[in-house]
């Protein structure tokens, strides 16, 4: 089983990665991630690879992936917008945009549309609030301060 | 007035090592190897006055000094970035534009400490920065300011990059280390103190990224004229993130013990629309409210604990009179509701306790009891639990309905908000 979470390539870089610290455990966001960059999102089954690879009990693996918010247990949508919600992007009108995504797009905090397209959630703070409202994008891109039109243009962006 | 970190804060722009080298980098750090041995150095650091710009302000040169180096264990270092404090954005500046600064810091922080390892903790969803300090450590390596022997001096340093997955608690000392182990980021119970209990049961130093990117000026300069550019006992300078109600949000870096007035006023330009500013989270979301009455406070670790608030990660968050404090505090406290660990009951049960009597309230079924409930419950908060972040709700907690008392008393009896315009929906969408 660990051979298809561990394809040859994605071993090579695992051991790489564990080499870095002084236990293999050490390793785990890591290697958690570089599991979710190949396989879309940690799965029971990654979980008990990600054991075998460093050793440790499965629970152990499972209460990792549940403890931290950015991993994803189920595959993820398409486009991932994870809006701030906590206070200066309150104060900066988060909150109307939370309106607009569900008013015009559908859109409620911890939804995703059935097609799996995309997904919405509201997180704390992000280290962003000089462009408050603000969301990251897919994970990675940071946008504000956000208006009802930025949303739109995102939205047809695809 | 003279800029020391944010000088290379040019936007679009990041400087890699030839722009850094140009500018006389990691000639300090070399200094440090040619000038001081380790002890000599922790002096210096001391009488600098640097205090830890993470949050708890605590002198750096100090925390250094209880470092044991004689247990026969390595000893690490361990550098926090994880910047989870709501208001504080200053570390993904420095992550962005100058990383070489840090690493310059972390070259000095270990030869002073005897350190050979040393982990950078960056949170999870700073994808950018941590790609940008990836790409600076692998240029220090390439140059030998890094790995078997730096500088020629025959020490050696390694430094490893390590994402955090998304927790605020893992920001929390221990929490970050347990997390850096490869578990749950449950905050540890102290003592024993990381400086002798730390990292894999050894000795270990953890800096706050902004604390780190200082020495390099302390080292340039000496600990003499950093430690004047401040306050008593409070040296140099730190980046103020003002965010909010104001014209011009971002970082100003600041003399420690500026006027929060100075910075609200002069720098940030003042209240967006010339409005009325109604009260300022002055240290990060965990810090008490100040009303427009307190602003003259000077920001530095003392002066505010004097006014019984925290200078914390210098989050400045400007409210201006549009606001309403309940739900300013509704949703400050949906943060702590959110992002306790749930080891401690005061602060498990506590933090979700509060959050539902705001929520009540703020849906127009408050009573008359609740304000004092919320004081109640903030007592027996605070103080009891492993970590500080219940001591960090508990301080915004009984501010609020304090400083703010007759609103509050107001919104419970009318069952509505007095704020008409208040930017905070009135029926908060994610409650
Ligand atoms: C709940 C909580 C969250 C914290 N988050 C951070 C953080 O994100 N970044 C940080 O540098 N310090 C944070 N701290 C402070 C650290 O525990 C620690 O004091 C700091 O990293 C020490 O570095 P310094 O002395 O250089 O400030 C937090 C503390 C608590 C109680
Ligand atoms: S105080 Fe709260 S966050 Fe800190 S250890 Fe206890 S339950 Fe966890
Ligand atoms: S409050 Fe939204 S990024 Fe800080």
């Amino acid at each position: 089983m660990i051979e298809t979470v561990f394809k040859p390539e994605i071993k090579k870089q695992a051991e790489a990665i564990m080499a870095r610290y002084e236990t293999k455990r050490a390793s785990i966001l890591e290697i958690l991630r570089l599991v979710q960059e190949s396989c879309g999102y940690v799965s029971t089954e990654a979980e008990e690879a990600v054991a075998e690879l460093l050793e440790i009990p499965a629970i152990d693996v499972h209460e990792v992936v549940t403890f931290y918010t950015l991993f994803y247990r189920k595959p993820k949508c398409k486009t991932r917008l994870n809006v701030c919600r906590t206070l200066t992007c309150a104060l900066a009108g988060g909150d109307r945009i939370l309106d607009h995504l569900e008013k015009k797009h559908g859109l409620r905090p911890g939804e995703a549309r059935e097609d799996g397209s995309v997904s919405l959630q509201t997180v704390e703070c992000l280290g962003a609030c000089e462009i408050a409202p603000m969301m990251q994008l897919n994970d990675s891109e940071y946008i504000g301060p956000l208006t009802p039109e930025k949303i739109d243009q995102v939205l047809e962006r695809k | 007035m003279e800029k020391l970190i944010s000088k290379y804060f040019v936007t679009g722009k990041t400087f890699g090592m030839d722009e850094y080298l140009a500018d006389g980098g990691y000639e300090a750090a070399r200094k440090a190897f040619e000038g001081f041995d380790p002890k000599g150095l922790i002096e210096e650091v001391k009488k600098s006055n640097l205090r830890g710009l993470g949050g708890a302000g605590f002198p750096a040169g100090m925390k250094w000094s209880f470092i044991p180096q004689n247990t026969g264990k390595p000893v690490y270092l361990v550098v926090n970035a994880d910047e989870g404090e709501p208001g504080t954005f200053k570390d993904k500046y420095i992550l962005n534009h100058v990383p070489h600064l840090l690493i310059e810091g972390m070259i000095i922080a270990a030869y002073a400490n005897q350190v050979h390892k040393a982990y950078v903790y960056i949170r999870g969803e700073y994808v950018g920065p941590h790609r940008t300090l990836v790409r600076a450590v692998e240029e220090a390596y390439a140059k030998g300011f890094l790995g078997k022997d730096i500088f020629g001096k025959g020490y050696a340093l390694d430094i490893v990059v390590h994402r955090g997955a998304g927790a605020y608690i893992c920001g929390e000392e221990t929490g970050l280390l347990e997390s850096l182990e490869g578990k749950k980021g449950f905050p540890r119970l102290k003592p024993p103190f990381p400086a002798v209990v730390g990292l894999f049961n050894c000795p270990t130093v953890i800096n706050n990224v902004e604390t780190l990117s200082y020495l390099r000026f302390i080292l340039e300069r000496g600990a003499d004229w950093f430690s004047k550019l401040g306050s008593e006992k409070n040296g140099g300078m730190r980046l103020f993130s003002v965010s909010g109600h104001v014209k011009k949000p971002g970082v100003y870096e600041l003399p420690l013990g500026i006027p929060l007035k100075d910075i609200i006023y002069d720098h940030a330009d003042g209240i967006r629309d010339d409005r009325k500013l109604k009260a300022v989270v002055p240290g990060g979301l965990s810090a008490a409210i100040l009303t427009p009455d307190e602003i003259e406070v000077g920001m530095d670790f003392d002066q505010l604990r004097a006014k019984k608030t925290m200078a914390g990660s210098a989050g400045v968050i400007v409210m201006d009179e549009t606001t309403c404090m309940l739900k300013a505090l509704l949703v400050t406290m949906r943060f702590y509701a959110h992002e306790s660990c749930g080891q401690c009951s005061p602060c498990r049960e506590g933090t979700s306790w509060v959050y539902r009597i705001l929520k009540r309230i703020s849906k127009g079924r408050g009573r008359s009891q609740d304000i004092k409930n919320l004081l109640d419950i903030c007592s027996f908060m605070g103080g009891t639990t492993i970590c500080a972040l219940a001591d960090g709700a508990a301080m915004p907690l009984r501010s609020y309905p304090e400083k703010f008392k007759e609103e509050f008393e107001h919104h419970i009896q009318n069952g509505k908000c007095d704020s008409p315009d208040c930017p905070i929906a009135e029926d908060l969408v994610t409650a």
